[in-house]
């Protein structure tokens, strides 16, 4: 039992914790108890073991009594196992021959009878001598981390983050799925609660973006895969074919205007479907990179190969370049980086599932999407709100909590629509002087100047109706009700059901995860919440760190939220990827799997078990390898191991079989 | 799939007459077998509910029971017979207590409850969803020649449970009519209550919501009104005089079966699909669709 | 006159028990989830003839208002169209809990005298438990005897537009098996 290479002076200590411990189980009995174990040198009390006094204690012990081991028997080590290890090694030996013995979340937090308690923690702490008799030195591994930080996603959260990494001096790669940047924040005309017009803040970051010496944006892509581990990413980019030669194209719009379609025909998805373009586009004037796109789907060149390809003379004549190239294939670009930080966004809820609404069945109801393209300036109606028919609405309804606090669809609040409805409200009451309806179930203002922006929009005199919408319909009873749309709901707060005729419906569709979000966090690595919004490691104090060390999230992709929170979000996100980076190496536990290459028998069981993908088979000695580096020690590979080849430190089947042992003892 | 049982429950053997009629005719003309549930009891419809909870699974029970011992699925005609029924099958599901107590009661008279066994269906659903409505259309001699039909589903076959078709706003009838020639009136009633029961107990209220439903579908421009469920039938045809004199309107809308102009457009005798039985005569309409 | 009672709910009025009896019946386990949105009461098309919107009964009850409820029209007036339950964003079985209410009502015995509805729940149970089935002429003669004549005499021409169509089934059918379901009923209410 007792290893034969060297003979462990062990030094036990055990908290009273406060009271926490001590009134729990009789502490003094099992320092007494410890004192009679085997090896063990020295066995002390004392109140707080983790206050400065605790730890000095250790310190000095260490040297005065030739300590070699040290147990600590007090809370979880997930609060304080680093702080005992660093004692011991401020002591003068390994911290790894230090081992932690949890007898208030294991034992006084749990039992209530005292001398129940009392046993199991003797139990504890014997395992817990036995085992630590086996500790042996270890040294954590240092890895080298790349400069290079990859952030995925060009909206408000991305661009922040990539000017924030850039502007530190560090390479920034931006990968952006559309063809341009700015994310759904393009697409809005006014931002809450300020109402500062979106492309004015938000233009003169995507140009920064463009103009800046760090960043280097690819768009049109999007990562396929990702290998490696935190500080060495390898990354493969797929870049879409814009059939545009961007190094060529200006951006003049020569292209567009000289397209065989005279006039735009075809629904464009950056004007949310209420807009059209041709097939060769941009998708909006001030996009970031301006390069041109074509369609496949639509342009006749694909189709027919007849096409008299105007937009090639255009180019050629108009901005004396060769822009256009039809053969255009697509690209895999690779690409290495230390961090990586997603930002992909959200999508926004399709009221389509909801019949009641009327989305797919009346033309004057929109989504708020759609009504953020027809209010904004540059967008199809030139900021106008007109409905279908090019007629001013002389009432409109905006109904909140569209697929939000909803079971039947989303249960979760989406944070940031009672804000914009107020937002959409004042605009549509200034562009049209319409009654404007709100329905609501709860206004929900937090943040700052949230509640002063929804009492200047009741002095405006918007109706504000607690009551959520049951239906949208066009039978009408009255003969007011003609021909409109008219909403019905129960007004909780006066008491009363009413019949509201309006001429335009706005849905306040609620934020849901991206349509491609599972996909993603498979390649980066990411655990999702039950709802799919990805997972952060801590939901209060690592709000932007994942559980795969090196991959951070900001912005909508981890939850609901606004865009001060997103850019809050990838500030903080940009300075975990520094901190990693400009430190130039990590430090990794070295509870890691270790492979006994004379025993493996090359059976490939453990290669498809492992949840890191962090072991390999090397060919020519026709064993298994593990990447110590990727290795998080889960211990599935050595428990599968057939030919007992894998060990892992820190959890040596010796030291599992002592503790075992001092376990029973009791 | 062709060998059904049949569950008239109480309606369809009084005022819904001619419900059955058609319904038989049809299923018939479709080479549909199908054979009255054995000593059926009634299905409890919404009454029993409101006395007895346990009372009205059981009701519901034993005629499950009697069709998981024959081993063929159900066709249940009425809205709230179908409703009532499914309803006993949902909870027994997601209630265990309750499927022991209906499994015990079934077992003290040597029978046995399991709910899982055996699908009880709607026809309309049937036909259009299993039996297809190509295979209806294959079948059609005397197309219904854009007759505009305003499609009226009633709550129960929607709800609670939306299996075939969804809980508001339903296609299935749209889709049988519009195979059958009809001109269907699209509409956002089709689920709107008819006012049940509250029809013939609190009649201000049960007149005002059928009064709604005749005078949408005036507006629309319909020729008459097709029904799935016989009190929905009853309360739209039956009372139709009352609330023309109640609201000072004409509507003079014929409320017929969905299985009545199935079988018109199926060619069968008009006398074999109950028209004799209608308050409001659809005699313009016959008229209108002689067969060729 | 102006009516000056004192419009003040105190706490001893209160029945503490009535919220844990309905959430207990089957389909009443959301109850305390309701957010109070007003959908029920917006898409029922009964709730502008109740005098308590089915969102406030919900309130009601959660709180221990038992007499308002149960004294109240609206669990009458309840049609069981289920929309309130299909669209309730809380899945809350609101027609489970209004035939809930219409039982402890029966029960209790806390409606109108001659109010219809209850009347011919109690009527068509009667006649479904002996016989197995209901004749529908049979159903309505008694009701309206219990509730009042009159009513039933206005509803003549309906009855002879029914008659001359031949709709109006005279028969009263009984199953074969009454005694099986008689020894089903008594084994499911625990009587056997």
């Amino acid at each position: 039992m007792i290893p034969a290479f060297e003979e462990p002076r062990i030094g036990v200590y055990v908290c009273d914790c406060g009271t926490n411990i001590a009134s729990k189980l009789h502490v003094p009995e099992v320092v007494d108890y410890a004192s009679t174990l085997p090896n063990v040198t020295i066995a002390k009390e004392y109140k707080y073991m983790c206050a400065d006094p605790g730890q000095l204690m250790i310190k000095k012990d260490i040297r005065e009594h030739n300590l070699n081991r040290v147990v600590v028997a007090s809370c979880s080590p997930h609060l304080h196992e680093s702080t005992f290890r660093k004692a011991t090694l401020d002591g003068g030996q390994n911290p790894y021959l230090f081992h932690m013995a949890n007898i208030r979340e294991h034992v006084s937090w749990v039992t209530s009878d005292i001398d129940d308690a009392t046993n199991k923690a003797k139990a504890i702490v014997s395992g817990a001598v036995y085992r630590v008799a086996y500790h042996e030195s270890l040294e954590p591994q240092k890895v080298d981390v790349r400069p290079e930080v990859l952030v995925v996603g060009g909206g408000i959260a991305g661009i922040t983050a990539a000017l924030t990494i850039g502007n530190s001096g560090k390479k920034v790669y931006l990968v952006e799925k559309e063809s341009t940047l700015g994310g759904h924040m393009a697409k809005f005309d006014k931002t809450f609660p300020t109402l500062d017009c979106a492309s004015c803040i938000l233009t003169p970051k995507m140009t920064s973006v463009k103009n800046h010496p760090n960043i280097e944006i690819i768009t049109f892509a999007e990562v396929s895969e990702v290998s490696g581990f935190v500080g060495n990413f390898h990354i493969k980019v797929k870049k879409r074919p814009r059939y545009v030669i961007e190094d060529e194209c200006i951006g003049c719009y020569a292209c567009v205007e000289q397209c065989v379609y005279k006039v735009p025909k075809f629904l464009s998805e950056f004007d949310e479907g209420i807009g059209l373009r041709k097939p060769v586009y941009i998708p909006f004037p001030q996009a970031v990179p301006n390069y041109a796109v074509i369609d496949p789907e639509t342009c006749i060149e694909f189709k027919s190969n007849k096409c008299k390809k105007t937009c090639v003379t255009a180019c050629n004549e108009v901005a004396g370049r060769d822009a256009i190239d039809f053969n255009q294939k697509e690209e895999i670009i690779e690409l290495d980086a230390g961090a990586i930080i997603v930002s992909t966004g959200f999508k926004a809820f399709n009221p389509d599932v909801m019949p009641q609404y009327g989305h797919t069945r009346y033309e004057n109801v929109y989504t708020s999407l759609e009504v953020e393209r027809l209010v904004n300036s540059a967008g199809p109606t030139g900021g106008e709100v007109i409905l279908k028919d090019g007629s001013k609405p002389e009432s409109v309804g905006i109904i909140h909590c569209v697929g939000s606090r909803d079971k039947n669809h989303n249960k979760w609040c989406s944070k940031v629509c009672c804000m914009y409805s107020l937002k959409l409200a004042h605009l549509i009451k200034e562009r049209t002087g319409a009654e404007v309806y709100n329905f609501y179930i709860d206004m929900r203002t937090p943040g700052k100047g949230y509640e002063e922006f929804y009492e200047k929009l009741l002095e405006e005199g918007t109706h504000f109706i607690r009551g959520k919408v049951a239906e949208v319909t066009d039978w009408a009873i009255t003969p007011q009700e003609e021909g409109k749309l008219v909403i019905r709901a129960e007004d909780t707060l006066i008491g009363t059901v009413r019949r509201i005729p309006v001429d335009m419906v706005v849905l306040a569709v609620g934020l849901e995860p991206g349509k491609d979000a599972g996909d993603i966090r498979r390649i980066f690595n990411m655990s999702c919440s039950e709802e799919g919004w990805f997972l952060e490691r801590h939901p209060k104090l690592a709000p932007v760190s994942t559980f795969t060390d090196g991959v951070f999230i900001a912005g909508a992709c981890q939850g609901p939220k606004d865009i001060p929170e997103s850019v809050a979000q990838a500030q903080a996100a940009s300075a975990e990827a520094m901190c990693l980076i400009d430190k130039g190496f990590i430090e990794l536990e070295p509870n890691v799997a270790v492979i006994d290459e004379t025993r493996c028998s090359g059976c490939h069981v453990c290669l498809g078990l492992c949840p890191y993908t962090a072991i390999t088979y090397n060919k020519e000695k026709e064993v298994a390898v593990i990447n110590e580096a990727l290795c998080k020690g889960c211990g599935t590979c050595v428990g599968a191991c057939p030919s007992k080849a894998i060990n892992q430190r820190l959890f040596r089947d010796e030291q599992i079989f002592a503790e075992l042992e001092g376990l029973l003892l009791v | 799939m062709n060998n059904y049982l049949y569950y008239p429950g109480c309606s369809l053997k009084g005022t819904g007459i001619q419900y059955e009629k058609s319904l038989l005719a049809c299923l018939k003309a479709l080479d549909i077998n199908v054979e009255e549930l054995p000593d059926w009891n009634c299905c409890g419809a919404t009454s029993y509910m409101s006395v007895n909870e346990k009372s009205a699974f059981g009701m519901a029970a034993r005629n499950i029971s009697i069709a998981e011992r024959e081993g063929k699925d159900v066709l249940a005609p009425c809205s709230a017979c179908y409703m009532v029924l499914n309803k006993a099958v949902h909870y027994a599901n997601e209630y265990p207590d309750l499927k022991c107590s209906l499994k015990k009661a079934m077992n003290a008279v040597n029978m046995d409850f399991d709910g899982n066994k055996q699908e009880i269906i709607h026809p309309l659903h049937m036909m259009v969803y299993q039996y297809g409505l190509e295979n209806i259309e294959a079948k059609v001699t005397n197309p219904l020649k854009g007759m505009k039909i305003f499609p009226y589903y009633g709550c129960l076959i929607a709800r609670p449970q939306a299996r075939y078709d969804d809980a508001t706003y339903p296609v299935s009838m749209d889709m049988l009519m519009g195979t059958l020639g009809a001109d269907v009136v699209d509409h956002t009633l089709k689920t709107r209550c008819c006012g049940g029961t509250i029809t013939g107990t609190i009649s201000e209220v049960g007149l005002r919501m059928v009064y709604i439903l005749l005078k949408e579908a005036k507006k629309k421009g319909a020729e008459a009104i097709a029904t799935i469920c016989p009190l929905c039938q009853f309360n739209l045809e039956a009372y139709q005089k009352k609330v023309e004199k109640v609201y000072n309107e004409k509507f003079d809308i014929p409320v017929l079966y969905f299985t009545q102009l199935l079988g018109l457009a199926l060619g069968l005798d008009e006398k074999c699909l109950g028209f004799g039985h209608q308050i409001i005569s659809p005699r313009k309409l016959l008229t209108k669709n002689q067969p060729l | 006159m102006i009516d000056l009672s004192r419009k003040v709910k105190y706490q001893e009025e209160l029945d503490k028990n009535f919220l844990s009896e309905m959430e207990s019946i089957d389909g009443g386990e959301n109850l305390r989830n309701c957010i109070q949105c007003g959908t029920c009461s917006g898409i029922c098309p009964m709730s502008i003839y109740m005098d308590i919107p089915p969102r406030k009964i919900i309130a009601m009850v959660k709180e221990g208002f038992k007499e308002e409820v149960l004294t109240s029209f609206t669990i009458w007036l309840c049609a069981s169209c289920y929309a309130c339950s299909v669209h309730c964003p809380e899945q809350i079985q609101i027609t489970d809990i209004m035939y809930a209410l219409k039982r402890k009502a029966i029960e209790e015995k806390v409606y109108p005298k001659r109010f219809p509805i209850p009347i011919l729940s109690r009527e068509f149970f009667k006649m479904v438990i002996k016989r197995g089935r209901n004749s529908e002429f049979r159903l309505i003669i008694k009701v309206w005897l219990k509730v009042s004549i009159a009513k039933m005499l206005s509803m003549t021409s309906l009855g002879w537009d029914l008659i001359r169509t031949k709709r109006l089934s005279l028969r009263s059918d009984r199953i074969k098996n009454h005694k099986e379901l008689a020894i089903i009923m008594k084994n499911l209410n625990g009587t056997s």
